[in-house]
């Protein structure tokens, strides 16, 4: 039940801001706010309460489950569960989402209960995906998220909101119609060979070879998920959707949609088409080495600084492709801490982009410099999380890339140097970042404010996990450890030739 | 082990003083910052020398101590940890870095009085002795690498301290970036060592590495090659030293601290560290040798030619690595040690002299612009004078003879070393004492050309003289074999590293050797007397022929090396992203959004509402569709 209370929360809590903002602003904030809150603490409990690992299904590490009949008929049901990866996941999709509240409080002025409304109902939605074990429900979740982002985009975006929010759609929707036409085929085909018709996870997990269909049926979930990476070349809809968001949306849609993606390679591609996933992973290594260098190197060549932190995730993301196609135990870890460590500095570098954003009115770099001498406290805060980027240890980042390019090297070595390479590029448009903002010389007489209270406090949460992620990683590493111990299973190349699963 | 237990405090102190000044030091004082800054490193520096004198007369058993205090991470029977290890090098090391630092600090305090950044400098450099110290205390690569990044991280901040000015940025972009291409070499080498012993517990791997890879092996060779990278990096060694001329944009405390005295030194401790990997790779060993020998040639040709005081200084830094790396390119380890701490003392005098200086006469770093300070500011010059004597390695009373004499030796006499090795460190010296004793006597001597700005306090003077006093006198903890057995620096280093193999037949030509490196050595200062304060109207004359303009351009440029990457390296990359900012995969989907809008044009055109168009249509249509029909 309380899987189930977690999204109804959410869902809750966004109506009863909503009416709440008619009657008064601040209360309808304070109310999403603290909505988010509760749902962080209530999963912050589950965490201390059940870690490590409580096997439940005995199908896996299983924490907690929450299966109920839905449409019978059709073989639907509303299945939620819980292991260390979806725990670790819905915990910073919290996270996060509660500091981008606090962020935008002052940004959103404008109907902002429907605002709050939308950003919950998309918190809902992503901790939807990270928790639903029935492919319908999945599908129900990862359209649920893409309706609130395409309202927070186009209603409270900047000046070029119509044109990013309507390219962001297309090509989330168009990919989500691809999974949508796999996960129908996974229906039928196991319908036909057992019997029974249904969308639950586990039942399809059993199904041992899916037929000669079974390469084109995971490459439409992972085109979904390469688009809402994104990875190139299906990137294209990223810079305007980043740059043109508030600042709400591009840290929900930067630091926890992207991951929604990264979550359902590790969830759904690995695990339920291990052969096609070894198939094609030369591919997706390549797409993933190409992504590193080209994101980098599209990062340096902006002047946009909202721009230039979207491409520096595409760059970010490229890693996470090379570590889950790697297939070892080293770069599986790796991709989990990459994806809560990069969800945690991207959200923290819109937050400071927004910031500046508020302050200037511009997102142009060549009018700024010498920002440190009136904001020390930002610049100080803005190098922690420039060096995050550019995966400096001691900070959590390093940790993640560290693992994801050492397990790399022990699958592929070329792949691994390859994708290393990236290293020097992340530090060159890093340190673009934090020299043209806050150092150099100025083009124009600035006046401006450091970062308030409030704004420190939500630095303060980001830089005290950001740190400790990267001197306690093992934290989280040995919540996720028996999923990924379970993954590694299923995916093992030697086992599936002798056993035979597509 | 009691007092051992303590070793955690000795990098805590700094990080915890970092702490304290980066959260409230811009609402402290100076005279508070000054405080807390030197007390970290004081107090630090005070626990190394008692844990040190406890492990000199008390050593513990298999002289190491190691102290873990958690496991970073685990995954997969990879779990690294924050672990300590010390034995005799960690133990050199620590002690130079904490007591050289702390010399520093002091000096700072005077001199960075009444600059604006006063917390964040102080903040910058705590952190750096943290960083550093963590280096040298790793009891795993990882741990290590932490270090070394941080280092280099400090090395960035500090170059860019006054960041107002464009030219300092990016001295300090450079200088991040150039050695970040070292240090990714570095983690490719980190890979490959967790792929095959899946630890980077640096006793496990060397204890593990001659039982699992045979000498010569190409897995030895990569290893070996790709942290010997790193070293490079971060001990600007050929080819990547470019970056730490223009690093001394920093302030001088800086460059003498990081840019001199430690962390410029850190590649030599890497591969003294893993000296394992390199006897395994005998190859890599030797490119060691002749990378070293290569740089301080040509680091030492170019200081010949520069006019900033603080620029010969920075070549002559990379020269004098270049020794430490010679020797460790010829298995002399002790050797480079040895060297390394005699340059803290004498390196970091000259450059906190050379600030001491540039205070007096306002920011000028331009030597020919100043002159005759000798008489103005005795203790400035007089121990400047003693750490110029140590650079040049002036026979029998200063500390670099005794360090650099011996790297020479060993560079011939080692199974490993040659002729032509030695003959590259013996023209090195020549060099050295030139273009050191240059700096003195343009500096120090002739006619004052600009009054005197500020005169340094005791803060300044006072570190100044415990420098002075230890180059001159720190080379007698090693004296040479030949002339008795007092040897107890390189006895103690022999603990934990293998001695030096000499060559058949080597034993006796010790002295021989000593006396034409005395000789050579003081032939260069004669020289540079000669030409820069008796008669330096033929040097001038030489410099307006095309020949002598040409040559001096090329040394003043250090070889032009800058040149060369930017036309190979930097341009290329700043030309690919220009011409690419708006990413060509966007204008790919933009082309199928347009040929939609077309197809939409085109299509629409048909529907204008004539009844005549639309039955030609539909007939069309039919003609078409029975054509399919009966034919197909």
């Amino acid at each position: 039940m309380i899987l189930l209370d977690l999204i109804l929360i959410l869902l809750f809590g966004g109506f009863v801001s909503w009416l709440i903002s008619k009657w008064n602003q601040l209360a309808g904030r304070i109310i999403a706010l603290i909505t988010v809150i509760i749902d962080l603490i209530i999963t912050m409990i589950i965490w201390i309460s059940h870690a490590p690992t409580v096997s439940l299904l005995n199908k896996g590490p299983w924490i907690s489950d929450f299966n109920h009949r839905w449409i019978p008929q059709l073989g639907v049901s509303f299945h939620l569960a819980l292991d260390g990866l979806s725990l670790v996941m819905t915990a910073l999709t919290l996270f996060v989402g509660a500091l981008s509240i606090v962020a935008s409080w002052k940004e959103v002025r404008e109907k902002s209960g429907f605002f709050h409304f939308n950003t919950l109902w998309l918190l809902a939605g992503i901790v939807g995906v990270f928790l639903s074990m029935d492919l319908f429900l999945f599908y129900l979740f990862w359209e649920l998220m893409l309706v609130p982002m395409f309202f927070i985009l186009s209603i409270w975006g900047y000046e070029n909101r119509k044109y990013a929010s309507i390219k962001f759609f297309l090509f989330t929707q168009i990919s989500g119609l691809l999974m949508l036409l796999a996960i129908l085929g996974l229906y039928f085909i196991h319908g036909n060979a057992t019997g029974t018709y249904t969308f639950d996870y586990f039942a399809l997990l059993g199904t041992s070879s899916w037929g000669p269909l079974g390469f084109w049926l995971m490459c439409g979930f992972l085109i979904a998920f390469l688009v809402k990476l994104p990875a190139v070349p299906f990137h294209s809809w990223l810079p305007d959707a980043y740059v043109q968001s508030p600042t709400a949306g591009s840290v929900i849609l930067a630091g926890l949609m992207t991951k929604t993606a990264a979550y359902g390679l590790l969830r759904f591609v690995l695990p339920l088409f291990p052969r096609s996933a070894h198939a094609i992973a030369p591919l997706m290594l390549l797409l993933g080495v190409i992504g590193i260098l080209y994101g980098a190197k599209m990062a340096y060549a902006q002047t946009d600084l909202k721009r230039l932190v979207a491409f520096s995730s595409l760059s970010h993301m490229g890693f996470i492709l090379v570590g889950v196609f790697s297939f070892t135990a080293l770069a599986y870890q790796g991709t989990l801490m990459e994806m809560v460590t990069h969800g945690i500095s991207i959200s923290a570098l819109f937050i400071i982009a927004g910031a500046i954003h508020e302050r200037t009115k511009d997102r142009e770099m060549g009018m700024m410099g010498n920002f440190w001498e009136q904001m020390p406290r930002m610049g100080g805060i803005t190098l922690i999380f420039v060096l995050a980027s550019l995966g400096l240890p001691g900070l959590g980042n390093f940790i993640a890339e560290f693992l994801v390019l050492g397990g790399a090297f022990q699958a592929h070595a070329l792949w691994g140097v390859l994708a290393a390479i990236g290293l020097v590029g992340s530090m060159i448009y890093s340190l673009v970042i934090l020299q043209r903002i806050f150092q150099g010389e100025s083009r124009k007489e600035w006046k401006l404010a450091d970062f308030s209270i409030r704004e420190l406090i939500v630095m303060a949460c980001f830089i005290i996990v950001i740190f400790w992620l990267g001197f306690f990683p093992q934290t989280i590493l040995h919540t996720t450890q028996p999923v990924f111990d379970h993954i590694e299973q299923q995916v093992d190349i030697h086992a599936i030739q002798q056993g035979g699963a597509s | 082990m009691g007092i051992y237990h303590l070793l955690w405090i000795i990098p805590a102190l700094p990080l915890l003083g970092f702490l304290i000044l980066a959260v409230f030091g811009l609402k402290m004082r100076e005279r508070a910052i000054g405080i807390i800054g030197c007390a970290s490193i004081g107090l630090a520096a005070l626990l190394t020398i008692i844990i040190g004198i406890n492990f000199l007369t008390a050593p513990p058993e298999g002289y190491f101590y190691q102290q873990t205090l958690w496991t970073w991470f685990s995954v997969h029977g990879f779990s690294p940890a924050i672990s300590f290890y010390l034995d005799p090098v960690s133990l050199i090391f620590t002690f130079v870095v904490t007591f050289v630092s702390f010399l520093i600090h002091w000096y700072s305090t005077e001199y960075m009085q009444g600059d604006e950044g006063y917390p964040r400098f102080f903040a910058y450099m705590n952190l750096f002795v943290f960083s550093m110290l963590t280096l040298v205390l790793a009891n795993n690569l990882l741990l290590l690498y932490l270090g070394w990044e941080g280092v280099g991280l400090c090395s960035f901040l500090l170059i860019g301290f006054w960041y107002k000015d464009q030219e300092n940025c990016y001295a300090a972009r450079k200088a991040f970036i150039v050695t970040r291409f070292g240090d990714t070499a570095m983690i490719i080498g980190l890979f490959l060592l967790v792929k095959d012993f899946n630890t980077l517990n640096i006793q496990d791997i060397l204890t593990k590495a001659p039982s699992q890879w045979q000498p010569g092996t190409s897995t030895a060779f990569w290893a070996a090659i790709l942290l010997l990278g790193g070293a490079l990096g971060k001990s600007a060694q050929l080819p990547l030293q470019t970056w730490l001329p223009d690093a001394m944009a920093g302030p001088t405390p800086v460059s003498a601290l990081i840019h001199a005295a430690t962390m410029v030194t850190a590649g030599v401790y890497l591969i003294a560290r893993m000296h394992v990997l390199y006897e395994l790779a005998p190859v890599v060993q030797l490119i060691v040798a002749i990378i070293g020998a290569a740089t301080l040639l040509i680091a030492g040709f170019s200081a010949l030619a520069q006019r900033d005081i603080k620029r010969v200084l920075a070549y002559s830094t990379i020269s004098q690595i270049g020794y430490m790396f010679l020797a460790l390119g010829v298995g002399a380890w002790s050797a480079a040690v040895f060297h390394f701490m005699i340059h803290a003392f004498f390196k970091g005098l000259l450059f906190l002299a050379a600030g001491a200086v540039i205070l007096a006469m306002d920011e000028e770093h331009d030597m020919f612009k100043m002159g005759g300070l000798r008489k103005k500011m005795p203790v400035v010059f007089w121990t400047f004078l003693f750490g110029s004597g140590a650079l040049a390695a002036i026979p029998l009373i200063t500390a670099g003879f005794y360090s650099k004499d011996q790297i020479l030796f060993f560079a011939m006499a080692s199974a490993k070393g040659s002729y032509w090795l030695w003959l590259c460190g013996f023209i090195g010296a020549f060099l050295t004492a030139v273009y050191t004793f240059r700096m003195v006597f343009v500096t120090f001597f002739g006619e004052q050309k600009k009054e005197i700005h500020r005169m340094p306090k005791n803060s300044i003077k006072i570190p100044l003289i415990v420098l002075g006093i230890l180059s001159l006198i720190a080379g007698f903890i090693e004296i040479p074999k030949a002339w008795g057995n007092f040897e107890p620096f390189s006895n103690l280093v022999n603990k934990v590293m293998p001695q030096v193999q000499l060559a058949a037949g080597m034993e006796n030509k010790e002295v021989l050797l000593e006396v034409v490196t005395g000789i050579i050595a003081l032939l260069g200062v004669y020289l540079a007397w000669q030409f820069c304060l008796k008669s330096p109207k033929v040097l001038y004359r030489f410099k307006t022929t095309g020949l002598g303009k040409g040559i001096d351009t090329f040394f003043f440029k250090g070889f032009m090396f800058d040149r060369l990457y930017d036309i190979i390296l930097v341009k290329p990359v700043v030309w690919l992203s220009k011409i690419d900012k708006h990413d060509f995969v966007d204008r790919i989907y933009e082309a199928i959004g347009n040929l939609g809008l077309l197809l939409n044009k085109i299509f629409s055109r048909t529907q204008n509402g004539y009844l005549r168009w639309y039955v030609c249509g539909i007939v069309l249509g039919m003609a078409v569709a029975l054509t399919i029909i009966l034919f197909v």
